[in-house]
């Protein structure tokens, strides 16, 4: 590990690793069975573990050198990396199973945990969070160092946030697999899980504030307005729709302290935005960076970057009832989801516009470099999937597409044609930058993983809109004699052919992150002592 | 000017994080707040009951296995929907639940009013082995819900729910496990007592076919029995609206 720690942060690290593992055994001890004391087992073997990689080096290896200081702090984003991608084969590889086991449901194991119902959160959470979250986490620390020429305001509480933040994750997960579930999509994590979550979430913020406080530029670069977007909407989201009354301290089960139909417009205030500032803000962030320093183009236009900012800020809370259409949701506030849905076109294309618009005399790059051409497609998904989405957002539109797999396909075609491809980008352009080199270790994969990576989109994204629009059409048929023309059955039969592609699809993209991990994994094994001429030198630090 | 403005506004740190969180909060607001105000948008019948402890147990089962993910408990106010499923869904129907399980997604149909559409035989053999009864089902198999089912958690659950405005009084919350087994004993002492507590409306039977073993499989039968059933309210209005 390069961790460069002087020996006074080896003793707080330490004490903190001391405290997880001490918080763990109070957890398993009070809960004593269920997955509450299994949780608590795994924060303490992993406090226990820290406490033991850290005790090893306390004196033994050399306190990180005088210079620490003259350089920006770049270890917690290569294990963010490292992290997003075990994450994206876990979610990945989960997802491309239960896409299976939809097809092919005769091969559901016979064990509770490897059920369809409950694997499923695993691969949103394990996506979502896991793959996105992390790779969130590590360029954000990236790219608030470089834009404001500084380092992180200290040394440890980036890894307390990585760590923290992968504890979650793992709990999250695990407790799906043994039946913990509060059954809100995206927030399925138990109460105690949540309450962690918040505590590494302030921590980040403050570490960004206290970073930005330091800043050499008079500026804060447009990339930090949406990380920290992303941080605090994320915070309000989490904390309001995630409030719960435990049935007892001593176990994992609670009961949501909402009800009903707010439970509902609270639940999907929380989704949408959850694919608002989780989704989009955060990865508007690392395109805004990634794709001018990758290009050497300058941002198009400020000023469009200043509209589209705040209109995503200020519009994606109001659109949240588009998943609540048609039903007890009162009429009006479905009507101002819908609104705002369609409004919310003009600053989601005024930001995937400019990132294209930036791309202009770059377009020969974009040709030969697949890295760049990954951020150029993600662009493209981008305003592909807004614009649906808009779409689906109006009313009669979504009286078809609603429950449908049209959603599904939706869904993909942001996750997959936006989000990971501009994580993909990102991570290539960054992994030789952090392990000194000029390139990744097989250039030739990351073509190989393109490819791989637009025909599996494509294949699953037109598959699941060919199975919802069927599935949406099939129910609403009426025979001439006014009867229903299909059973729900037949609907689920239809939908075989479609699965089917749609689980090939999604084999073609595992097939690409797979490579990906194992160019990355090339790379870091053969880091060089490059430095990076284009990066941004560090201003000169005041004394601590 | 406003340009001006902004490119200060891009030197404060924290001026951006209080315009973020104040662009960020009004929408909500506006949607969400008078939802908890206006009387109508929530009507609770007069009727509405409570699930059964046994039923809440097996709503449990419910989320813990992940049915959620394929079924919704919305039906939304169309034509088709009202032909498939029965009326549509009101506010007041799921006052109660805490969370709500509308769904999203519609893999397999609408479960809001399957309460009373199959017997518990064929709701049995269809969680055990689906394509034993539908065999171009695509649904998983349920096979370990013959676990016995443990109870000794409801009352605490009862009294949890009750705080939250859930309408369980502490006679409830008292015979909270002795309720769910008699629900699934019809012979026993206490399945009368059920009824009293619950209402005549409640089914008290074995529902997975043996009274004398309380199982998951029991809890999940009567929850899915009593989907639809806990008020009569939406059946009323459709009456009432005609044909
Ligand atoms: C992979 C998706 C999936 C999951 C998970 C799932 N189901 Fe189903 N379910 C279906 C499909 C598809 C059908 C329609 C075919 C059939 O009747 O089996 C169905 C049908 C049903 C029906 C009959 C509804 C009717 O009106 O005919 C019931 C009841 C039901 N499921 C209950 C459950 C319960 C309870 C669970 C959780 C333990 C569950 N399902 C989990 C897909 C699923
Ligand atoms: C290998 C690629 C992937 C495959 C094969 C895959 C497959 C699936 C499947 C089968 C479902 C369940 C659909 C259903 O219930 O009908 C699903 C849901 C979902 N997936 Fe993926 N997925 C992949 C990648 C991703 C990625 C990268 C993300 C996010 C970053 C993602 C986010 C989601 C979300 C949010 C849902 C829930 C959708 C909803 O409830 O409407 N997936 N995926
Ligand atoms: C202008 C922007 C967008 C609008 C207006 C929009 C609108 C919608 C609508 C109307 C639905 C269907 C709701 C339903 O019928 O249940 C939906 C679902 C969804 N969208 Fe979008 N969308 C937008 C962009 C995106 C992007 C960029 C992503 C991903 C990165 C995304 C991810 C999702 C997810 C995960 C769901 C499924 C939620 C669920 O049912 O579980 N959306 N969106």
């Amino acid at each position: 590990m390069r961790v460069s720690l002087t020996t006074n942060e080896r003793q707080v690290a330490i004490g903190l690793s001391f405290a997880l593992a001490l918080m763990g055994l109070i957890m398993a001890a009070a809960a004593r069975h269920g997955p509450m004391s299994v949780h608590g087992i795994m924060a303490m073997a992993l406090g226990l573990g820290l406490v033991f990689r850290l005790g090893g080096v306390l004196y033994e290896d050399p306190p990180a050198s005088p210079d620490r200081d003259g350089h920006y702090d770049d270890g917690p984003t290569r294990a963010g990396i490292t992290m997003a991608l075990i994450w994206g084969l876990i979610g990945m590889g989960v997802g491309v199973w239960v896409a299976a086991l939809l097809y092919w449901p005769e091969a559901t194991p016979p064990w509770a945990a490897t059920s369809f119902g409950r694997l499923r959160p695993v691969h949103t959470t394990g996506v979502i969070f896991g793959f996105g979250g992390n790779a969130l986490i590590a360029t954000s620390f990236y790219v608030l160092q470089r834009t404001s020429r500084t380092r992180l305001a200290d040394a440890l509480s980036p890894w307390v946030v990585l760590i923290g933040f992968n504890l979650f994750c793992a709990w999250a997960v695990t407790g799906y697999l043994m039946g913990e579930t509060q059954s809100k999509e995206y927030a399925e994590a138990e109460w105690y899980a949540d309450l962690w979550l918040v505590l590494v979430w302030i921590v980040y913020f403050v570490l960004y504030i206290r970073t930005l406080a330091r800043r050499a530029e008079p500026h804060i670069y447009v990339a930090n307005w949406y990380y920290m977007a992303f941080i605090l909407v994320v915070a309000m989201l989490h904390i309001v729709n995630n409030l719960a009354l435990p049935v007892s301290l001593l176990g994992a089960k609670s009961f949501t302290i909402w009800s009903g139909v707010q439970d509902a417009m609270i639940q999907w205030w929380y989704g949408h935005n959850a694919v608002a500032f989780f989704l989009t803000s955060g990865f508007l962030g690392m395109l805004y960076y990634f794709l001018p320093v990758r290009s050497g183009r300058p941002i198009w236009s400020y000023r469009l970057s200043i509209l589209s900012f705040w209109g995503i800020t200020f519009f994606y809370i109001w659109v949240g009832s588009h998943h609540l259409h048609y039903t007890a949701l009162p009429y009006w506030v479905q009507t101002l989801g819908m609104t705002f849905s369609v409004m919310l076109l003009v600053p989601s294309w005024a930001s995937a516009g400019n990132a294209l618009a930036t791309l202009n005399g770059a377009w020969h790059k974009v040709r030969d470099d697949a890295t760049l051409r990954f951020m150029f497609v993600a662009a493209v998904f981008y305003g592909l999937s807004t614009f649906e989405g808009s779409f689906l957002a109006i009313r009669p539109v979504n009286s078809l597409s609603h429950y449908t797999d049209w959603t599904i396909g939706h869904v993909h075609s942001g996750t997959l044609g936006w989000v990971a491809m501009i994580i993909f980008g990102a991570i290539y352009s960054l992994v030789p930058l952090l392990y000194g080199r000029e390139t990744m270790a097989w250039p030739r994969a990351v073509e190989w993983h393109f490819w791989l990576a637009v025909s599996g989109t494509l294949i699953y994204v037109v598959s699941m809109w060919n199975a919802g629009i069927t599935q949406g059409l099939m129910w609403r048929t009426y025979n001439p004699d006014g009867a229903l023309a299909y059973s729900f059955l037949d609907s689920v039969r239809a939908m075989a052919p479609f699965y089917l592609l749609r689980t090939i699809g999604g084999a073609l993209f595992l097939t690409g992150v797979v490579i990906c991990t194992l160019n990355c994994r090339a790379t870091m094994r053969s880091a060089g002592q490059r430095q990076d001429a284009r990066d941004r030198p560090l201003a000169p630090q005041p004394a601590e | 000017m406003p340009l001006r403005l902004h490119y200060n506004l891009e030197k404060v740190s924290m001026g951006l994080v209080g315009a973020i969180i104040v662009a960020a909060s009004i929408g909500g607001i506006v949607e969400i707040a008078p939802l908890f105000t206006i009387d109508e948008t929530v009507a609770i019948p007069a009727d509405l009951r409570p699930l059964t402890p046994l039923e809440l147990a097996g709503r449990e089962i419910y989320m813990r296995e992940g049915c959620y993910a394929c079924h919704s408990q919305m039906i939304r106010s169309l034509a088709d929907e009202i032909d498939r499923y029965g009326p549509y869904s009101l506010a007041g129907e799921s006052a109660y639940d805490h969370p709500m399980l509308w769904g999203s997604k519609r893999t397999g149909p609408d479960l809001a009013r399957v309460g009373g559409k199959y017997t518990d035989v064929w709701q049995v053999d269809h969680l055990t082995e689906p394509r034993s009864v539908v065999p171009a089902s695509i649904m998983p198999r349920y096979p370990w819900l013959t676990a016995p089912l443990d109870t000794s958690n409801l009352s605490a659950e009862l009294a949890t729910l009750a705080k939250l405005g859930v309408p369980y009084d502490a006679d409830k919350i008292a015979h909270a496990e002795a309720d769910a087994l008699a629900q699934s004993r019809p012979d026993s002492d206490g399945a009368a007592d059920v009824q009293k507590r619950y209402g005549a409306g409640v089914a008290v039977r074995a529902f997975d076919g043996d009274p004398a073993e309380l199982t998951e499989m029991d809890a999940l039968v009567a929850y899915l029995q009593s989907l639809g059933t806990q008020t009569a309210a939406a059946k009323a209005l459709m009456a009432g609206a005609g044909p």
